[in-house]
């Protein structure tokens, strides 16, 4: 089977990476080769999987070694749980330099050190909040990650963050092959919110491709640096994650997304009852002036 | 060739716009025009300090290179930091033929390139630390520098990196003035925001310095040269007849300068000003915080130096008046002679000049003393006061060209057949393969100086040995060609 390389985006805190190592577990249980490369500056990506603080970055090891080209694949790519590799790129401290430019230096880095080997069925590039700059684009561009996958829940700012990535997806969707593969919602306990996940992604041309429920065993297993998968095998949550890999291995609906506008949005939130309907006669009116 | 009339000029701008497609055609005709010198402002004809077009050649640098480059590069006792990759500071070092005395490497640092030489790693972590690593490396290696510049290149404004903040830390530590100058390349249109920003950076950085420090004997005849960057040796050709005419030259901004005359210089009584483009701003400041009045000149060519002499003579007392017509006369003999050797050689010889600041149009006098006239003229990052200063000094019907593109500039030469072009090197030897003898109106050709009477006998010599030298006799221009050919073509027949 030819490699597959997913790149999964989402809203600041909504569950990325303990999604991303939890799904990634369950897949290797069932028998895949896996890479993860974390693409965030805080390097958290693949803790769970190696049952560490923060693995040594790419950029980290740059830094201290003078530079990327002092750097062999070995010293940066660890391997963890059922021989997932993990890969963090790392970079700066938040306030200086530029954290994009390390997401793209790393990838370059990985290339050409031929981390991309025949073996892997999977990479997985999980990729922190928006797509603020060119930099976070990177596993999107050219012959990178050719299916994306977003997480959210039914809170507003999510599903309005998964929709601005949805764009910053067309843009690449229509001068490469990268392609919108579903939405994962991560569940905050919303009311109907499975209902509304479904039918955004129906506006936006995709799916939901699984509700991961909420449970308590996740965060029980974070505590110990772990995924639910290996943690707790028997637990219900775990059993959702092997359906979500299950999907994802099975999935075929690559899409190019059709985000919708910021009115829509509303009108969906609306009809949801996320969000009331805007009185427009208050807009702009401090408190003092209502009164 | 006989001098064009005012529609000839217009027809051959409207021929050479022909090209173009329809919104670089409109963009262009504004910068393009014929001269009137009846008209008061040059935004009448002429649009100036705009975006060039992607896809023509311009020559512009960037706003680095009008930092420093220009503006901060010369002062020769402070340490300018090219902050970013080494190539905007490699590439650039020593090239503008700044002259100074001092030791290079001990005292004076002018053709030396230091730089932060930023690798990847500095790009994603930030340049802050390796700036105040480089500060202190430069405190023990070279002690005698009384300062140092960051001049910011581009990618420092990308990432954020809080210069200043390293500034303020490294002047606490060394107790000597560390200036951050955010002239990142992508700003502006050209090299002259950069010009500005250095000019802004030295006001808040620089100038303050001795503010309420009267230790510095001051005298009634206190002036500054500013905008005087020594090219081949100008600004001493320069000072000597501002000296012998009675004048004390406090400072010199910045060609063979230093920190401390730019701190001394809020308590001259005069600014002169000569690149009028690249250092207005500081003038105008001085005048409005300490009220010293400032004055423009010309150093090019006898007219023009006895014309400025007087000008600046007027704004002090009879002693100074006297020194200047003492100065006129005693360089008198020796200009004449100079005059008396090169005009008959040069007479009637046509110029175009495409250059930088203040040379488009200062040097017509200079040119038109040896007889010569100047037919075409424009600058690379010149605003609308520039244009407005030099339709006065331009012929009528003349060739005005804004940020000239490669192909404009071309093809009105081969209209308007110039004797000799004045420009950069870029041009250099596209219009000598052409024939077309070429002057570097930027760093004079590796000669100079060109300013002040010594300067003039310079500038004479060197016009004329590129006009009349023999090698015209193996390549012509392809006017001259032609007749050439239709010679041979009819010896033939």
């Amino acid at each position: 089977m030819a490699l597959r390389q997913c790149a999964i985006y989402g809203k600041g805190g909504i569950g990325k990476s303990t999604t991303t190592q939890n799904l990634v577990a369950a897949m290797a249980e069932a028998g895949k080769k896996i890479m993860i490369v974390g693409c965030d500056p805080k390097a958290d990506s693949t803790r769970l999987i190696l049952h560490a603080k923060a693995q040594n970055s790419i950029m980290q090891m740059a830094s201290d070694a003078g530079s990327v080209e002092d750097l062999e694949l070995e010293d940066v790519l660890k391997v963890g749980y059922r021989d997932i590799k993990c890969v963090e790129s790392g970079g700066p401290e938040p306030g200086v330099g530029c954290a994009g430019r390390g997401v793209i230096t790393a990838i370059n880095f990985l290339e050409e050190e031929g981390a991309y080997t025949d073996d892997l069925d999977f990479v997985f590039y999980d990729v922190l909040g928006d797509v603020v700059c060119g930099g976070f684009a990177m596993p999107i561009r050219e012959n990178k990650a050719q299916e994306i996958y977003i997480v959210c829940s039914g809170e507003m700012m999510a599903m309005y963050a998964a929709n601005n990535i949805a764009k910053g997806i067309v843009k690449y969707a229509n001068s490469g092959s990268v392609r919108l593969a579903g939405l994962i919602c991560n569940s905050r306990q919303c009311a109907r919110e499975d209902e509304l996940i479904m039918e955004l992604a129906k506006q936006m041309g995709t799916t939901m491709i699984h509700f991961v429920p909420r449970d308590n065993v996740v965060q029980r297993a974070e505590i110990r640096r772990m995924t639910v998968i290996e943690y707790e095998p028997q637990a219900k949550q775990a059993d959702e994650y092997r359906t979500l890999a299950q999907k994802i291995i099975n999935n075929k609906n690559f899409i190019i997304p059709t985000p919708i506008t910021m009115d829509e949005l509303e009108d969906l939130l609306m009809e949801f009852g996320v969000m009331e309907e805007v009185d427009e006669s208050i807009v702009g009116q401090t408190a003092a002036a209502v009164a | 060739m006989a001098a064009m009339t005012r529609e000839e000029t217009e027809a051959l701008i409207q021929e050479v716009l022909e090209v173009y497609p329809e919104k670089a055609r409109k963009d262009r005709e504004k910068h393009l025009a014929v001269n009137d010198s009846s008209l008061e402002k040059a935004n009448k004809c002429i649009t100036s300090n705009r975006k060039s077009l992607p896809g023509v050649m311009t020559v512009r640098g960037c706003a680095y290179a009008g930092s420093k480059g220009v503006v901060w590069g010369p002062i020769k006792d402070m340490i300018h930091i090219s902050h970013g990759p080494v190539g905007c500071g490699q590439y650039s070092r020593a090239g503008r033929r700044n002259y100074y005395v001092g030791t290079t490497g001990v005292n004076a640092f002018g053709t030396m390139n230091f730089t932060s030489d930023f690798k990847e790693n500095d790009i994603v972590f930030g340049g802050d630390k390796k700036l105040s690593k480089i500060m202190l490396e430069i405190e023990q290696l070279f002690p005698l520098n009384k300062g140092i510049s960051i001049q910011s290149e581009c990618p420092i404004g990308l990432i954020g990196d809080d210069i200043e903040a390293v500034a303020k830390k490294a002047t606490k530590e060394t107790g000597k003035p560390v200036v951050p100058v955010r002239c990142e390349g992508f700003r502006g249109v050209s090299q002259s925001l950069g010009h500005h920003i250095a000019n802004d950076a030295i006001r808040d950085w620089v100038l303050e310095n001795r503010d309420g420090d009267d230790s510095f004997p001051t005298t009634p005849y206190d002036v500054a040269v500013i905008g005087d960057y020594n090219i081949g040796g100008d600004a001493w050709a320069s000072r000597t007849l501002l000296e012998e005419m009675g004048l004390r030259v406090v400072a010199q901004w910045s060609g063979d300068g230093t920190l401390a005359e730019m701190e001394k210089t809020p308590k001259v009584k005069l600014n002169l000003i000569h690149c009028y483009r690249s250092m207005n701003y500081i003038a105008r400041h001085m005048e409005e915080k300490y009220s010293i009045p400032w004055i423009e000149y010309n150093f090019f060519g006898p007219t023009k130096i006895a014309e400025s002499l007087r000008k600046i003579a007027a704004l002090f007392d009879d002693t100074i008046k006297a020194g200047a017509e003492r100065v006129i006369a005693r360089y008198t003999a020796e200009y004449e002679a100079v005059i008396a050797k090169y005009k008959p050689r040069l007479e009637g010889k046509r110029v175009m000049l495409y250059i930088g600041g203040l040379r488009p149009r200062h040097v017509i006098g200079a040119y038109e003393d040896l007889g010569m006239e100047v037919v075409g003229t424009g600058y690379e990052f010149g605003h609308n006061d520039d244009y407005d200063r030099t339709i006065k000094e331009m012929g009528n019907a003349t060739l005005l060209y804004d940020d000239v593109t490669g192909y404009e500039f071309e093809e009105f030469v081969k209209r308007v057949q110039p004797d000799l072009i004045g420009s950069g090197i870029k041009e250099k030897y596209i219009f000598q393969k052409m024939g077309v003898p070429f002057r570097q109106m930027h760093s004079w050709d590796y000669s100079g100086p060109y300013h002040g009477y010594d300067g003039f006998a310079i500038f004479a010599r060197d016009m004329d040995m590129t006009i009349n030298n023999p090698c015209w006799k193996n390549i012509k221009a392809p006017w001259k060609n032609q007749v050439a050919n239709d010679e041979a073509v009819k010896a033939v027949a």
